[in-house]
């Protein structure tokens, strides 16, 4: 076992050393799943409503699809290293690509939520006199809620891998192992932080989906 | 612009490597997905069972992937095959399911009629099932592609030639118009990737062209980049 690469990597974390201090694995793990939840929850904030919008309203449907079917065509790692050339060191331009590769997802997941919603159901529910507001909140978001969920997941993992990247331009988080551990040839280290940053994904992923199971709604 | 005319060669070197190590993925996961498709929908629990690893499988970042691969397989790190396998195995994350879905999405009426009038099975896949099953087969098909072609990119960190070699030097030598020549021919490859895709499928599948009805529903659409 210690002569294979997992070993080595499996020894290179179980050095005490490794977990205290600014630069131990807690301090990074913390570093990393803070990145993500700002990433994720700024990009929340502005999707999940307009995606909420246009589902219950019907408009701007095309560009919602679009957005969706471009992000995938953007490389990551060019958004993250033209955004830390063009704006600096510092936390705006790691958040700015957080956000922007965020959005289409948590985007798509709100809008289908609220589409996908039965037609009849919703006309009973404005037959028998609710608001607007009442069948968003009352009746289309309780129902799509899985699919909501299933738009923050694609963010989360998303922002997961996005924040590894942000590394490469200096920034903090897991990806610090991998890059250091590529500029030193320090393969095993480079190796610790893969299996760190794939455990902290599937962790974040296997939770979301546990949520996503959980706010079924009952009986449909 | 003064940049791109004197590294033209350079790029186009890159669009090549880079379309080398899109182009098998994108195809082999294909292939691959259509066996594995019709195993996941032969019972619910082996769906479910698929369903969920291709989700988890697609939750893992590339970029440790393409550094563990390596030590599984004894290549190189900058050998363009841990590329080729990764992203094979996100493509097969991503067109699995999609697949499934799609074999599913096959009229079982039709496919007993076909049995009736003398198709034998094998005769009745390639003829009436997989044809049938082809609009839902291309919409996850063009997911793939796009979601390949970008994330050969991350490639570049390690030192595997592509268009991320671009975003990597740029960075280094701190050139914001070689990154976004990167940004701009990465995306422009996984549309024009995607274009050719649509047309192919409306060249096999004639019934899908414009004023023929349609099946699609929202859901498989999303991959479509306009």
């Amino acid at each position: 076992m210690n002569g294979s690469p997992l070993g080595q990597a499996l020894e290179w974390m179980a050095d005490p050393a490794r977990w205290t201090g600014p630069s131990g694995i807690p301090a990074r793990m913390l570093e990393h799943l803070g990145y993500t939840a700002l990433g994720v929850l700024v990009a929340a904030l502005i999707a999940i409503p307009l995606g909420l919008l246009v589902g219950h309203t019907g408009r701007g449907k095309g560009i919602v699809v679009m957005a969706a079917g471009a992000a995938r065509a953007l490389p990551t790692l060019g958004l993250v290293t033209l955004f830390a050339l063009l704006m600096g060191i510092g936390l705006t331009a790691p958040l700015l690509a957080f956000v922007v590769l965020a959005v289409p997802s948590l985007l798509a997941g709100a809008y289908s939520a609220v589409e996908s919603a039965d037609p009849a159901t919703v006309d009973a529910a404005r037959a028998q006199g609710m608001t607007e507001m009442q069948i968003l909140t009352r009746v289309e978001i309780p129902l799509g809620l899985p699919l909501l969920i299933g738009g923050l997941r694609g963010a989360t993992v998303q922002v997961v891998a996005t924040v590894m990247l942000a590394a490469y331009v200096g920034n903090g988080g897991l990806g610090r192992y991998i890059f250091l551990g590529l500029g030193s040839q320090d393969y095993p280290q480079m190796i610790a932080g893969s299996v760190l940053v794939i455990a902290l994904a599937l962790v974040l992923d296997l939770l979301l989906l546990g949520v996503q199971r959980l706010t079924a709604p009952r009986g449909v | 612009m003064n940049w791109l005319q004197s590294n033209l060669d350079q790029i186009v070197a890159y669009t090549g490597a880079h379309l080398a190590q899109s182009l098998p993925p994108i195809l082999i996961a294909f292939l691959l997905a259509l066996p594995f498709a019709k195993l996941a929908n032969a019972a619910g629990w082996l769906r479910t069972g698929i369903t969920t690893a291709s989700g988890l499988m697609y939750a893992i970042p590339s970029l440790p992937l393409f550094v563990l691969l390596p030590g599984m397989l004894g290549t190189g790190f900058r050998s363009p095959v841990n590329i080729i396998l990764a992203l094979t195995l996100y493509g097969l994350a991503l067109m699995v399911p999609s697949a499934s879905d799609a074999f599913r999405s096959v009229d079982r009426d039709v496919l007993s009629s076909a049995t009736a009038q003398g198709y034998a099975p094998a005769a009745r896949f390639w003829a009436v099932e997989l044809p049938l099953a082809g609009p839902v087969l291309l919409a996850g098909l063009r997911v793939v592609a796009v979601s390949t072609v970008s994330l050969v990119t991350v490639g570049g960190v390690l030192g595997v030639p592509s268009l991320g070699m671009l975003f990597v030097d740029g960075f280094r030598r701190g050139i914001p118009v070689q990154i976004l020549t990167g940004v701009v021919l990465t995306a422009v490859l996984a549309l024009m990737l995607d274009a050719l895709l649509v047309l192919a499928g409306r060249m096999l599948m004639p019934w899908t062209r414009r004023g023929a009805p349609r099946r699609s529903r929202g859901r498989e659409r999303t991959g479509a980049a306009a």
